[in-house]
């Protein structure tokens, strides 16, 4: 099997010449960011500058940056460049609070459609694609991000945006899209509606690739999504922060994303502690951008835990790969003291024959003990007439489910579609423990 | 020999029962008899309607998780000991009921009996060898 690289140059860099050009790069950000008032305070109570640092192991005696800095310099506190060199504004969704506001100058535009079709190319996009990207344009990065980076590499843009299921569903096919970007969730739904309508949406649209990011997701929703379109589906990596999509992405041998080393830097942390873990440990995944110029991050925790392995690829890459993201350190929910990640039990979930995907994490508290309620919507294939062999159903995934995350979950079914169905993230936990 | 039922999941939140009643309503589908086998969570309601594919299509389209299934309408004479007769048949063929459910006919004097068997087959073929009167789907429908 051949792989396509788009950037052979630094995608495939001998670890040590790698080393060599990210600690010259540090280097010079550092001298960058040391212009930026939060860095400046930061590096002093540190006791650190930017002549302290010698080798890439001194990384671990810079101070971490964190999304309440962002917040706390709203909204442009953080640029370490004059806004005359800012061409774009990005920021984030902002559901908690104030949004996180990232700038571009017209190097980073550059850079990160370049980092885009590092990705894209090693997914499989070609110039003859037509790309349907249904993630929304707006100040989310993600549409952006994959539209750059989708024109670069010549293939045709469709930019759809988000919403409009049944007039999605009518471009796709119509306008005969060979790629699809969108979220694994909003991937299902395009299914759904498509057999709703009667049809078979591997036979009805033309669609050879499918790029999702956006949201967590398991190794068998992939399988779900790739068999009900009749897709190769991978996965890539990024956050509005930290340029948007385009720091990691899957290659076609489809075992870790690839983080662009050369202009990222990963460490895996103790999300507690803040120390740093060995290669091949799960932790919180953080991240130095040693290119950017706009804002230029040290340090950045970016709350997704994850695993890093650097033993070689296949596809000639000589990047590290990171794991799919297994939830958010904030998103990780800590039930009787046990670490649970709703992945997990979307896992135990799809193994379970005629089960959908769709389903609600409840944790409660009642009087001292948590309690963590497994909503799933039934359908046909799980409903049975007889109470006894609906219980056993009931009772046979309850005792997977505490094989697998060691914890007792009830579960409880409930009648489809009385579950949100979002066309961005799906939002699967309502935790009343704290209210 | 056999009847159709429908089965429907009913989540346990207030207006779910009201709302399959106003639907099969709508359509003019009328329930000859209903059972409600229910747990904290949810309920499984079974009912014998008179027209099973248009309340099937009905209730799946309102949004409702359906299924159809066989059962086993058996006629005795509405009056002490008929019921026990029956299930001594059973008994002595080792044929297990899963669940059952009865009303009384409104002129005839007789009470149905509705009969959910593992093994509908031999359960229908030992009825009938002991000549149990079994219901067909056509007059239990118009009852």
């Amino acid at each position: 099997m051949e792989y396509n690289i788009w950037d052979p140059l630094h995608e495939c860099l001998e670890r040590k010449d790698l080393q060599h050009l990210q600690l010259e790069r540090l280097r010079a950000i550092l001298d960058r960011v040391a212009k930026v008032p939060c860095y400046q305070e930061k590096f002093r109570q540190a006791g650190i500058g930017p002549g302290d640092i010698h080798t890439l192991d001194d990384l671990v005696k810079l101070p971490f940056t964190t999304k309440e800095d962002l917040r706390l310099n709203y909204p442009y506190g953080m640029f370490a460049v004059p806004m005359r060199d800012v061409v774009r504004i990005h920021s984030s969704s902002g559901t908690t609070g104030k949004p996180t506001v990232v700038g571009y100058s017209r190097k980073d535009l550059n850079d990160w459609s370049n980092l885009v079709a590092r990705f894209m190319t090693a997914a499989g996009v070609v110039p003859d694609d037509i790309v349907h990207i249904a993630f929304g344009y707006g100040l989310f990065t993600g549409a952006f991000g994959l539209h750059y980076g989708s024109e670069l590499i010549g293939s045709a843009v469709i930019p759809m945006s988000g919403g409009n299921t049944e007039r999605q569903i009518m471009i796709l096919k119509d306008y005969g899209a060979t790629a699809l970007v969108c979220t694994p969730s909003y991937a299902l739904t395009l299914a759904d509606r498509i057999e709703k309508m009667g049809h078979d949406p591997r036979i009805y649209l033309k669609l050879r690739v499918g790029l999702f990011g956006g949201e967590p997701w398991s190794e068998e929703l992939r399988r779900e999504i790739e068999t009900r379109l009749d897709i190769v589906a991978t996965d890539n990596y990024g956050l509005s922060e930290i340029v948007g999509p385009g720091v990691a992405g899957e290659c076609l041998r489809r075992k870790g994303m690839h983080i662009f080393e050369d202009h990222f830097l990963p460490e895996i942390i103790d999300p507690e502690t803040g120390e740093v873990l060995p290669p091949g440990q799960k932790g919180e995944l953080v991240l130095t951008n040693i290119v950017q110029e706009a804002i230029p991050l040290i340090r950045y925790r970016t709350r997704d835990i994850t695993r890093l392995h650097y033993e070689p690829c296949e596809c000639g890459r000589t990047l590290v790969r990171m794991e799919k993201t297994m939830g958010r350190s904030d998103d990780m929910l800590i039930i009787k003291g046990v670490n649970v990640f709703p992945t997990q039990i979307e896992e135990v979930l799809f193994q379970v024959e005629g089960c959908e995907p769709h389903y609600q994490l409840v944790v409660e508290r009642e009087g001292t003990l948590d309690t963590l309620e497994v909503q799933v919507e039934v359908n046909e294939n799980i409903f049975f007439d007889e109470m006894k062999k609906q219980r056993a159903f009931i009772e046979m995934i309850e005792k997977r489910l505490a094989t697998n995350i060691g914890l007792h979950a009830k579960i409880k079914l409930v009648e489809p579609s009385s579950m949100p169905r979002h066309e961005g993230k799906a939002n699967r936990i309502i935790d009343k423990r704290n209210k | 020999m056999k009847v159709q039922q429908i089965s429907i999941f009913i989540e346990n939140k207030s207006g779910r029962l009201a709302e399959v009643a106003r639907v099969l309503g709508e359509k003019k589908v009328n329930i000859r008899a209903l059972s409600l086998a229910d747990t904290s969570d949810f309920g499984i309601l079974r009912l014998l309607v008179d027209d099973t594919d248009v309340a099937l299509e009905t209730l799946k389209s309102g949004g409702f998780t359906v299924n159809k299934t066989e059962v086993v309408a058996v006629e005795v004479p509405d009056q002490p000991g008929g019921l026990c007769r029956i299930l001594q048949v059973l008994d002595e063929a080792k044929i297990n009921v899963e669940y059952m459910y009865a009303f009384v006919e409104r002129n005839a004097g007789n009470a149905v009996i509705i009969f959910r068997f593992d093994d509908i087959d031999n359960a229908i073929t030992t009825l009938q060898g002991k000549n149990v009167s079994i219901l067909t789907g056509e007059k239990l429908y118009s009852l």
